[in-house]
């Protein structure tokens, strides 16, 4: 893996980026949407129970959040590539000396630096508006975030590979993937309450156990490292298949042709 | 002889049950230009993309280098580039940006300079700071052209560079392309839909139709060969008789 590519990388995204404020704005723009719905809801309904906010409030605020992390790892990785299609630059980078896995590391760092900026944002906004203090869950933070930046970004190879595969018409998959897997994620609400189907694939998403991990830790219970652990057992697994299909993908369409296909349409 | 800088032998490609190209064979040294012409579905992407690795050849042997594009890929791409009237960089980014990844890209040293000596060879430097959207088509394949260069390669391939360019533009664009090629002796192959590109460029011609080479020489050999008035003649001959020279042995059993 050669660092001056994945360093290119990095330093077009930055160019992309200070060049065009509305990029900027949109980083942020339905993150703090999302928790102004939820926050003001929240304020209301501190109104109507005289303080006594009900818990399941915080789970939602917090769940906006976390959830908020997923999603924009995922869209790191696959509108970077997006922007390469829609740009016609794709055949740009595939003829020159670039590793898929330096053009994806570069998208995965990318979307750290996205997905911190939109995070950093709400969190503010969250404690200043709505006192909701996400860091009182204090270091349980950081394994909770770091796995659903892994899944974020597995999210995004696979979208990734998708579009490499359809061509553009793949796109609109791309944007639902996510919310694909919400409902099985229990982002809002616990795994006993999906039915037993539900609650078989939600276990087999590594986000679940973070979802679920949140809650308790909202609730004052001592933290789960076995459904941490499972997650970060997940995650490697989900990894491991998204790059196998992305090469997998990537082999396909050099031997079936469809690479210049997706890369000049 | 030098090794080739490419070497083609009996290169076959068929999708499914169309054969996009049949037995292409062909070598280009250091130096020369190679014009692969044909209409279009004649093979000619087909074949760059194998070239550059993009598509993997159903049989026969392509050597870049002396290497296989397909498994040396970033061996091969870093000492080859491209340009193609089908692609197109970042809008968004200002000119000099756009070079200026690739070149971090390609490792260039001294980067700064090589793209201003760039811009300069192709009269665009008060560009530089232009954003890459707001170009006109004959600003945008100069800077294509540019990309294409950055890394000093030995092996060019250029497909389409003129499409769409008014005359004096195109004419500029084949005069550089010539001056370059030969000032820093780099192979090229060229693939045209415009006839004067290759009569001017092009030291070399391989005319495809339906995926097999129906031609092959020099311009003044092919036209002579098909006894035409010029290579439009010969282009329109080709496309609408299918492989010229059944036509002209049944032509020729006729009589």
């Amino acid at each position: 893996m050669s660092l001056h590519v994945i360093y290119a990388f990095l330093l077009r995204y930055l160019f992309l980026y200070t060049r065009n404020w509305i990029r900027i704005i949109e980083l942020i723009f339905w993150p703090l949407m999302e928790l102004l719905v939820w926050g003001s809801l929240t304020v209301f309904l501190h109104g109507k129970t005289g303080g006594q906010v009900p818990q399941f409030i915080t789970y939602l605020i917090g769940g906006v959040i976390f959830w908020d992390i997923l999603f924009r790892a995922q869209q790191g990785v696959a509108i970077s590539f997006l922007e390469d299609v829609w740009t016609k630059n794709l055949n740009n980078i595939f003829v020159a000396p670039v590793r898929p896995l330096e053009y994806l590391t570069a998208g995965i760092l990318f979307g750290i630096l996205r997905t911190s900026v939109a995070v950093t944002v709400l969190i503010v906004l969250a404690a200043i508006n709505f006192n909701f203090n996400v860091f009182s869950m204090e270091w349980a933070l950081v394994p909770y975030f770091g796995s659903l930046l892994l899944f974020g970004w597995t999210l995004g190879m696979l979208s990734s590979a998708l579009i490499l595969r359809f061509g553009q018409a793949a796109e609109a998959l791309a944007w639902a993937i996510p919310f694909l897997i919400q409902p099985a994620a229990c982002v809002f609400y616990p795994l006993s309450s999906l039915p037993e189907w539900g609650q078989m694939v939600g276990r087999c998403l590594p986000c679940t156990y973070v979802f679920e991990g949140m809650r308790s830790t909202l609730d004052h219970q001592p933290f789960d490292w076995s459904q941490l652990g499972i997650s970060l057992a997940l995650n490697l697994v989900w990894m491991a298949a998204a790059a196998g299909i992305y090469a997998w993908v990537l082999e396909s369409g050099r031997r079936r042709g469809l690479l210049t296909r997706v890369t000049s349409h | 002889m030098s090794e080739p800088v490419l070497a083609v032998h009996e290169l076959h490609r068929k999708f499914g049950d169309h054969v996009a190209i049949e037995n292409l064979s062909f070598q280009i040294q250091r130096g020369e230009v190679l014009g692969l012409l044909g209409a279009n579905g004649a093979g000619k992407t087909t074949a760059m993309g194998s070239i550059l690795g993009m598509i993997k050849p159903t049989s026969g042997i392509i050597r870049v280098f002396g290497m296989d594009p397909y498994h040396d890929r970033i061996k091969v791409l870093r000492r080859l580039n491209s340009s193609s009237a089908y692609s197109d960089l970042p809008a968004n980014l200002l000119v000099w940006q756009n070079l200026y990844v690739f070149a971090k890209i390609y490792r260039v040293p001294n980067s700064k300079q090589k793209i201003a000596d760039l811009l300069e060879m192709f009269e665009i430097a008060h560009l530089r700071n232009r954003v890459t959207g707001h170009l006109s088509a004959g600003e945008n394949t100069r800077l294509h052209l540019c990309k294409a260069l950055i890394n000093d390669p030995e092996l060019l391939l250029l497909d389409e560079p003129t499409a769409s360019l008014d005359p004096e533009i195109a004419d500029k664009v084949r005069k550089i392309v010539r001056r370059v090629q030969r000032e820093k002796n780099i192979g090229i192959l060229y693939t045209s839909h415009n006839m004067l590109d290759i009569e001017e460029v092009c030291d070399h011609v391989l005319f495809m139709h339906r995926g097999r080479v129906v031609a092959d020489g020099t311009t003044q050999e092919i036209i002579a060969k098909f006894d035409q008035k010029n290579m439009e003649d010969v282009f329109i001959r080709i496309v609408r008789d299918g492989n010229i020279e059944d036509a002209q042995a049944k032509e020729a059993a006729a009589l």
